[in-house]
């Protein structure tokens, strides 16, 4: 029998992760398609600010989510903007927005810290809560984490067998061809920009009206930092992106855990682990080590394996195309 | 179809690029496009396949004018290019990059492309692999799936762009063979860009010249080769007269070099350079010989024999180390390569120069910049930014820039870009540095620069090199079948 | 492609009065005269010697850190590891502190080089893992970020908890003589403004004077042309990265040896990713920054003694300058963008 406990804990580490989830398949869309969002700290923070705010003041935590949905399109249409039109470069712009976000978002919200608002009702989802262990870990959940399932599978899908999907990729790994095939470049970086703000937009609402509930100043702090990393783990693909998201959230509530029964050990390190693991995988994906290891591996496990661990940005990421 | 160019013309500042071509070609026939580089071959192309427009004239597709926004819509006429480098994308695989922009079909049809995509690789006899990425396929492979792509696409006109370089021989026949059909059973029109006059011969009715912008000559296959090696180089005088001199001690010696490159493998590279000898290497971009002189100069990795300087072995050894040890280096890109825009000449100075003293004499550098300003007769001041500076004051400048006292000089396109007074200049200069013992290794695409200036010479054609010849003893005509891969 | 003349001189002050809209807004929306509100801060930075003194103790350890980053900037490294670069700085001068005895001299010095060692170590280790591993400086800079507030956090609430258990908020207070001599009752070192003052003289001096300085110019603008001309573009890079590290250190053993006297959980206050700011709305140009860091640091001080006195956030300090480097890293270069040249185009 697995213990109870053991269950809340994992219920809670699915819940905890999803915000990052979304936040994660927003950015790897924006970033497939060759542009670097890296405000997600302070869009976050505005959209989870704006949500609770509008949430609170509407009575709906939909209403909520669509308000902070266009924040974080917004913050993202600047970046856009900013770096394919003005031509300058989107890793400055991305990191002016994420100071100013938190900054925007404290003074804004200056007025609707640690106040009770209204919150998204979790439900379990018939039958399929009833699946040992898997379901109440699963399928007991917020509506929230509902979505995030299924943007994972929808932004995989949307990627990897739809032609908008091709559309969107080439835009990021060969703009130069992209165009020669009739793409317009730089309408597929505007358009998944924008998407992906948006869904940034609603993980930052998903922490304030789901899972820290409220707004307090800078309450989500970190997060954002921690999606960008997560997307690079992940490998720029939104199945192994939710397994990082869930195994940061694990390490996390492991840390807890672990904490509290030995709480003669410091385990406040056990927190540097995803740190580490992110310089680790960049090290891998930079360096032709797994390269090597593959080709020793047997001529018939190469493709699977490479398929496996073989991680690479999109090529053009954070560089501009000027259409002749 | 047929198709027209009239009066074509693009400038890119003042390089005509093309000026004024106008040409016609018929359905079912395969022309090939000669002319040396920069002879504005890849410009005439681009523009008719829509990847730039002109500056002026038109194209007629069955004598309906057209105007292409970009190779997609060129292609949606009919109009398909398979470039040198296929433009297609690595990190996909072979069904996804066939799907892409093919349709409007939101979900891919995978069934469909896998069957498309066979039906026309069996008809061609070509073996993909619709599995694998694009990555790990060879170029000659890639080439395959693009052509594949551009007559599913529904091209009429094909053009292909130097498409021999770095395929197989088993390729190579392959894709002779699907031109020859292409326009013998379907009565498609092709054109082969190409410099090896061979594969002219072989497949060609007819050939375009260019030379220097413009359309120099229009001639029916077979013809002798002369006329078209005379046709692309110009008339050229046959033998130079240069004073002889006497060879001093070996500076550079190669031995067996091999160098691998995923597109070539230059290999049994063997020659000798002595002091006071100044060594051309002939051939087309891209057949090896920008490879061994960046070999020489410690940028890339030979992985098997041997480069030495005055006697002293320095294969592999990191470029600072070789220019430390007296080799200077000037490649083709200068803005690219070798200069820093935004830094002014004086800053150039600083950084080129082997003093290495922590505190930088301004003053000291300022008189130095000035003295070479008026030696090497550069347009500039000394507070000048490097991207000020026109081409050939850019070159005079990167020439200024070499050290005082070198064993040897590696060279890429010395006089590229350059007018005649200029490259008499640059040239000069060159001529002093080999009075006082340099040895001088050079690349150019100009034939009458390597025949006129080097004392030896030796020709690269698909990574191979040919016997070394002498200069004098030699002329543009035993030259160009060299470079056309011809013993 | 040069814009109108007048644009050029009317252009640098529109982010200044573009922010100042947008914060006057704000304050208009929350109920604040915006005049007011302004006026106050600037009180609330210059009000009283203390506040002033407060104003220059906050502006040291800022100049110092963005005079490090001038140095990366221009070697072409967006080194956003600086953050972690003052936390490492403050626990190698934390751990002098704590656990050396000597005189005060002696231990100032050994504080200054521990500070300036572990800075310099930390930034070398994101050079090394971008010129040897091909890490982008950023993620690299983000992760070490983490790992050295991870630390600072275990460090407190583990082997350095005070005495009298742990608090999760700060090591106990160092001995008298680890600290740095104050001006006054505040928290204001002169000896930290000498040495702000000399490193930024050094820095000037490096990329004005020194061949060094013109090597990373060059690497900045082109790596490769800078190669080519005799540049070792990876030991310039790593050292680069490790003059920064230095003094970014080096801010953050100010920051624990006179603004704090004890090493805490946030050590750094978001310093690094100010100085970044300070540096992009300085264009890169030297001079520009003391005057722009002493800037920032009235502006934020300002907006804190208007939050004790009104109860506005004082967030709004960062929203005043963060408006303005986003102005000008969007329009400030005002050749490029189009609807002024175009503009110039009919005249």
């Amino acid at each position: 029998m697995i213990d109870q406990a053991l269950i809340l804990i994992l219920s809670s580490v699915v819940l905890a992760s999803t915000p990052l989830i979304i936040a994660v398949c927003g950015e790897i869309l924006t970033e497939r398609a060759g542009i670097v969002n890296l405000s997600l700290d302070g869009s976050m923070l505005m959209a989870a600010m704006t949500g609770f705010v509008v949430a609170l003041k509407s009575d709906s935590v939909w209403v909520g989510f669509l308000a902070a949905m266009i924040v974080g399109g917004f913050f993202a249409s600047i970046i856009a903007f900013g770096s394919i039109r003005l031509r300058q470069s989107q890793f400055a712009i991305g990191f002016v927005l994420t100071l100013l976000g938190d900054d925007l978002a404290a003074f804004l919200g200056q007025n609707y810290t640690r106040i009770p608002g209204p919150v998204v009702k979790h439900f379990a989802i018939p039958l399929l809560e009833d699946i040992p262990v898997l379901g109440p870990i699963f399928f007991n959940q917020s509506p929230v984490v509902y979505f995030a399932y299924i943007l994972v599978g929808v932004t995989w899908f949307y990627l990897f067998r739809t032609q908008p999907g091709l559309r969107l990729r080439s835009a990021g790994e060969r703009p130069e061809a992209a165009f020669a095939r009739g793409i317009s470049v730089n309408r597929q970086r505007y358009i998944y920009t924008i998407v992906g703000g948006a869904l940034v937009g609603i993980a930052g609402a998903a922490y304030s009206l789901d899972i820290k509930i409220g707004w307090s100043d800078g309450h989500i702090r970190g997060f954002g930092w921690i999606a960008l990393a997560i997307v690079i783990f992940g490998g720029w693909s939104p199945i192994r992106g939710a397994f990082g998201a869930l195994l940061f959230g694990a390490t996390k509530a492991l840390a807890t855990f672990l904490q509290r029964r030995f709480p003669e050990v410091s385990v406040v390190a056990f927190n540097a682990v995803p740190w580490v693991l992110m310089i680790t995988v960049l090290l891998l994906v930079g360096s032709d080590f797994t390269e090597r290891i593959i080709t020793m591996a047997p001529e018939r496990m190469q493709r699977p394996l490479q398929r496996l661990l073989r991680i690479s940005p999109p090529k053009a990421l954070g560089s501009t195309f000027v259409e002749d | 179809m047929q198709i027209e160019l009239r009066q074509i013309r693009k400038y890119f500042g003042p390089v005509r690029a093309n000026d004024g071509i106008s040409l016609t070609l018929e359905g079912g026939r395969i022309y090939g496009l000669l002319g040396e580089n920069g002879a504005g071959k890849s410009t005439l192309m681009k523009i008719l396949s829509g990847y730039q427009p002109p500056d002026s004239g038109d194209i007629l597709l069955d004598g309906q004018p057209q105007r292409f926004a970009s190779p997609a819509e060129a292609l949606g006429s009919g109009v398909g290019m398979l470039y040198q480098d296929p433009l297609d994308i690595p990190a996909f695989n072979v069904k996804d990059n066939y799907l892409l922009g093919r349709n409007r079909r939101v979900v891919l049809n995978y069934k469909t492309a896998k069957r498309e995509l066979s039906e026309i690789t069996t008809r061609f006899q070509f073996v993909l692999d619709q599995q694998a990425s694009i990555e790990s396929l060879s170029l000659g492979e890639r080439q395959q799936l693009e052509l594949t792509r551009l007559l599913v696409g529904g091209a009429q006109l094909l053009i292909l762009d130097e498409p021999t370089t770095g395929i197989s021989a088993d390729q190579k026949e392959k894709l002779f063979a699907s031109i020859k059909k292409l326009a013998r059973d379907e009565g498609k029109t092709l054109i082969l860009v190409s410099h090896k006059l061979d594969e002219v011969h072989e497949l060609c009715d007819e050939a375009f010249v260019l030379r220097k912008g413009q359309l120099v000559g229009k001639i029916e296959i077979p013809c002798p080769n002369e006329r078209l090696v005379e046709m692309m180089f110009g008339q050229i005088p046959l033998r130079s007269e240069r004073p002889g001199h006497t060879l001093g001690e070996p500076v550079l010696e190669l031995k067996d070099l091999r160098i691998p490159t995923y597109r070539l493998i230059v290999k049994d590279i063997n020659l000798t350079v002595h002091e006071g000898e100044i060594f051309g290497l002939a051939g087309l971009e891209g057949s090896g010989q920008q490879l061994v002189l960046r070999a020489c100069a410690g940028l890339i990795k030979a992985d098997h024999g041997h480069v030495s300087l005055a006697g002293q072995d320095i294969t592999n050894w990191p470029f600072q180390r070789v220019r430390t040890a007296g080799v200077g280096f000037v490649a083709a890109g200068r803005l690219e390569e070798g200069l820093v825009a935004d830094l002014s000449l004086t800053e150039h100075l600083v950084l080129s120069q082997p003093s290495r003293r922590f505190f930088i004499d301004w003053s000291d550098a300022r008189k130095k910049i000035q003295d070479r300003i008026e030696q090497y007769q550069i347009v500039g001041s000394p507070d000048s930014g490097a991207e000020e500076l026109s081409g050939g004051n850019q070159q005079r400048l990167l020439f200024g820039l070499l050290w005082e006292s070198l064993k040897l000089i590696l060279l890429e396109h010395p006089t590229r870009g350059l007018d005649v007074r200029s490259s008499d200049w640059i040239w000069d200069q060159l001529y002093q540095r080999r009075q006082a013992g340099t040895a001088i290794l050079f690349m150019s695409s100009d034939l009458d620069e390597i025949i006129d200036r080097s004392d030896r010479i030796a020709v690269f054609s698909g990574g191979k090199m040919s016997r070394i010849l002498d200069a004098r003893q030699t002329n543009v005509d035993e030259v160009g079948h060299l470079i056309g891969g011809q013993e | 492609m040069k814009s109108r003349l007048w644009l050029r001189w009317v252009w640098p002050v529109v982010p200044i009065f573009a922010s100042l809209l947008v914060t006057s807004l704000l304050l208009y929306l929350f109920g604040a005269s915006p005049i007011e509100s302004f006026q106050a801060m600037l009180k609330g930075a210059f009000g009283d010697q203390s506040k002033t003194l407060s104003v220059l103790a906050f502006w040291v350890p800022l100049l110092l850190t963005a005079t490090g980053l001038l140095v990366t900037f221009t070697a072409g490294l967006w080194n956003i590891g600086v953050e972690g670069q003052i936390v490492m700085g403050a626990i190698a001068a934390s751990w002098v502190a704590l656990r050396v005895e000597a005189p005060a001299p002696v231990l100032l010095t050994l504080e200054i080089l521990a500070a300036m060692a572990a800075g310099a170590l930390w930034a070398g280790f994101s050079a090394v893992l971008k010129t040897r591993g091909k890490v982008h400086e950023i993620f690299s800079g983000l992760a070490l970020n983490n790992i050295a507030i991870i630390l600072t956090n275990y460090l407190i609430s583990g082997p350095w908890q005070p005495p009298e258990g742990g608090t999760f908020r700060g090591t106990a207070p160092f001995q008298e003589d680890a600290l740095f001599p104050l001006f006054g009752n505040s928290h204001f070192s002169p000896l930290s403004l000498i040495l702000a003052i000399v490193a930024f003289g050094a820095v000037v001096v490096t990329l004005r004077g020194t061949l060094w300085g013109l090597q990373l110019k060059a690497l900045g603008k082109n790596l490769r042309s800078a190669f080519l001309l005799g540049v070792s573009s990876e030991r310039e890079m790593i050292l680069a990265m490790m003059f920064c590290g230095a003094l970014a250190g080096l801010g953050g053993g100010v920051r624990v040896l006179s603004w704090f006297d004890s090493l805490r959980q946030s050590i750094s206050g978001g310093i690094g990713f100010l100085a970044l700011l300070i540096v992009m709305l300085a264009n890169y140009r030297a001079f520009w920054i003391p005057p722009i860091s002493l800037f920032f640091s009235v502006v934020l001080n300002g907006a804190i003694s208007l939050q004790l006195r009104t109860q506005l956030h004082s967030s709004l300090g960062g929203i005043l300058t963060e408006m303005m480097v986003l102005f000008v890293v969007l329009f400030g270069d005002a050749t490029k963008i189009k609807f002024l040249q175009r503009k110039k185009d009919h005249d």
